[in-house]
């Protein structure tokens, strides 16, 4: 297991295509519930412990090897928005791109036949994982860092906000997204014995509503 | 000392009586779960829930089931909201719901608000199978607080398979000890009333719903699978209920 794999799949610049999409933070910004460094703080931990949680449980689940079309079909029954059932599966097909050419692997071959449309996100960088050479517990730190990371960069752009606060934010979220990672290891691993329905269902009714708000507008700064 | 609290089973089965009409061979309540039968409209069989003591408290379990059988069609409401109130057990209370629509069968799930009381723990489970040919409407709203309450701790955990592949796993936590950030601009944002409406339909298999919004606080979304699910949330019990009804009259 090389550490430094992980620093090469969790880096924003790793070209997977998630700079595009804003977690969520666009619609929040426009509706005015995000306001500045507070507001974002707020809107980051519920993502965290809702599609955050669910993602790195997916993620971790899939890295330890569970099978990629039952959790796939999870991940679906827990994105009610069909805005963002087509951004994971999207953002999954972006991440598969890239990670085919920076780590090929039978495994991720195989995800990409069996879903040429794209897989969910968290499904896909479970598997690139594997690929890696990287166990559950990276994909879960992989996870529950996007859920926070591309919301504070994108509300740096959409409100101006100072990257220092937006960094900070991120910095004072650290301790709970090591409680969410630890928690998605633990239910990826009872999936052993008790199949999907034991991954998290945590939801967020705004980003679900939010998430369709911004798939209606004929103009905005981010894809989801 | 109490040891547990009030355990309390309810149960409805309802059936083709093969004369164009739905009779209920089993309807069975106790204690704070009673059941009465009120007039139906057509083939459909109508049932009440009437809350004859207050709760869930601390430490209560309270569960329902519903099996709508082959051709029998069913729509239960209640009598009043469900107050979930704490109790003298340091215990939290859970309430189980197990809904089963066979093909052919429609049910129609209509029950009044569930209102978390400061201080109260209610975990909600529901879960639903519906045949691949059945028929289901199910609301559920729950209010964060009396009028100027704070609330207590809330789960809900709602997941529905048709034709037994699950289209919906939703789990919702607010209130008092929930994870972070509940109330924030990803969750509430300060909203005090948050629900959903699940309409699955087999003609939703061929032509789903399209997705569309309901003002800037709720959303239709067709599932993946022959459902859709309405999700809103607004300031007030009574606001939330305006924009649900609306959005089941889309339905029809």
């Amino acid at each position: 297991m090389s550490r430094a794999a992980l620093l090469v799949l969790a880096d924003g610049r790793f070209p997977a295509g998630g700079h595009a999409h804003s977690g969520g933070a666009e619609a929040a910004v426009r509706a005015g519930r995000i306001t500045g460094a507070a507001s974002l703080e707020d809107f980051c931990r519920g993502r965290l412990h809702t599609a955050g949680l669910v993602a790195a449980s997916l993620a971790a689940a899939a890295a330890a090897g569970v099978d990629a079309l039952s959790l796939d079909a999870a991940a679906d029954a827990r994105t009610p928005s069909p805005a963002l059932r087509v951004a994971a599966r999207k953002l999954g097909r972006q991440l598969m791109r890239a990670a085919r050419a920076t780590w090929p692997s039978e495994e991720l071959d195989a995800l990409a036949r069996a879903f040429p449309k794209g897989a969910h996100q968290p499904v896909v960088l479970g598997v690139v994982a594997r690929a890696a050479g990287l166990g559950a517990s990276d994909a879960a730190y992989c996870a529950v860092y996007e859920s926070v990371s591309g919301a504070a960069s994108a509300t740096v752009r959409l409100l101006s906000l100072d990257p220092f606060d937006a960094t900070g934010v991120l910095a004072r979220l650290a301790p709970e997204l090591d409680r969410v990672a630890d928690r998605a290891v633990e239910s990826a691993r009872r999936v052993a014995g008790e199949g999907v329905d034991a991954l998290p269902a945590a939801s967020a009714p705004l980003l679900e509503i939010g998430a369709e708000v911004h798939a209606g507008w004929p103009v905005r700064l981010f894809a989801s | 000392m109490t040891v547990g609290g009030v355990r309390a089973a309810a149960r409805i089965v309802a059936r083709d009586d093969g004369r164009g009409g739905t009779s209920l061979p089993v309807l069975a309540g106790d204690g704070p779960l009673a059941l009465r039968r009120t007039r139906g409209s057509g083939a459909e069989a109508r049932v009440m829930l009437v809350g004859a003591m207050s709760g869930p408290l601390g430490g209560d379990h309270f569960s329902v089931a519903a099996d709508v059988e082959s051709g029998a069609r069913l729509l239960v409401g209640s009598a009043a909201a469900t107050i979930a109130l704490p109790g003298q057990d340091k215990g939290g209370a859970r309430y189980d719901v197990r809904l089963s629509v066979a093909d052919g069968g429609e049910l129609r799930w209509l029950p009044e608000q569930l209102i978390s009381a400061k201080g109260s723990d209610l975990c909600v489970t529901t879960q639903v199978e519906v045949g691949a040919t059945g028929r289901l409407v199910l609301r559920e709203e729950q209010v964060l607080g009396r009028v100027g309450e704070e609330p207590g701790r809330l789960a809900g955990r709602l997941s529905v398979r048709v034709g037994g592949r699950l289209v919906l796993d939703q789990e919702l936590v607010c209130g008092a000890g929930a994870p972070g950030g509940w109330d924030g601009a990803a969750g509430l944002a300060g909203h005090r009333a948050v629900g959903q409406l699940l309409v699955v339909r087999p003609e939703f298999a061929e032509q789903p719903m399209t997705a569309r919004v309901l003002g800037e606080s709720a959303a239709l979304m067709p599932l993946a699978g022959p459902a859709a699910l309405v999700t809103a949330v607004a300031t007030d019990a009574l606001r939330l209920r305006r924009v649900l009804d609306a959005a089941l009259a889309t339905f029809d």
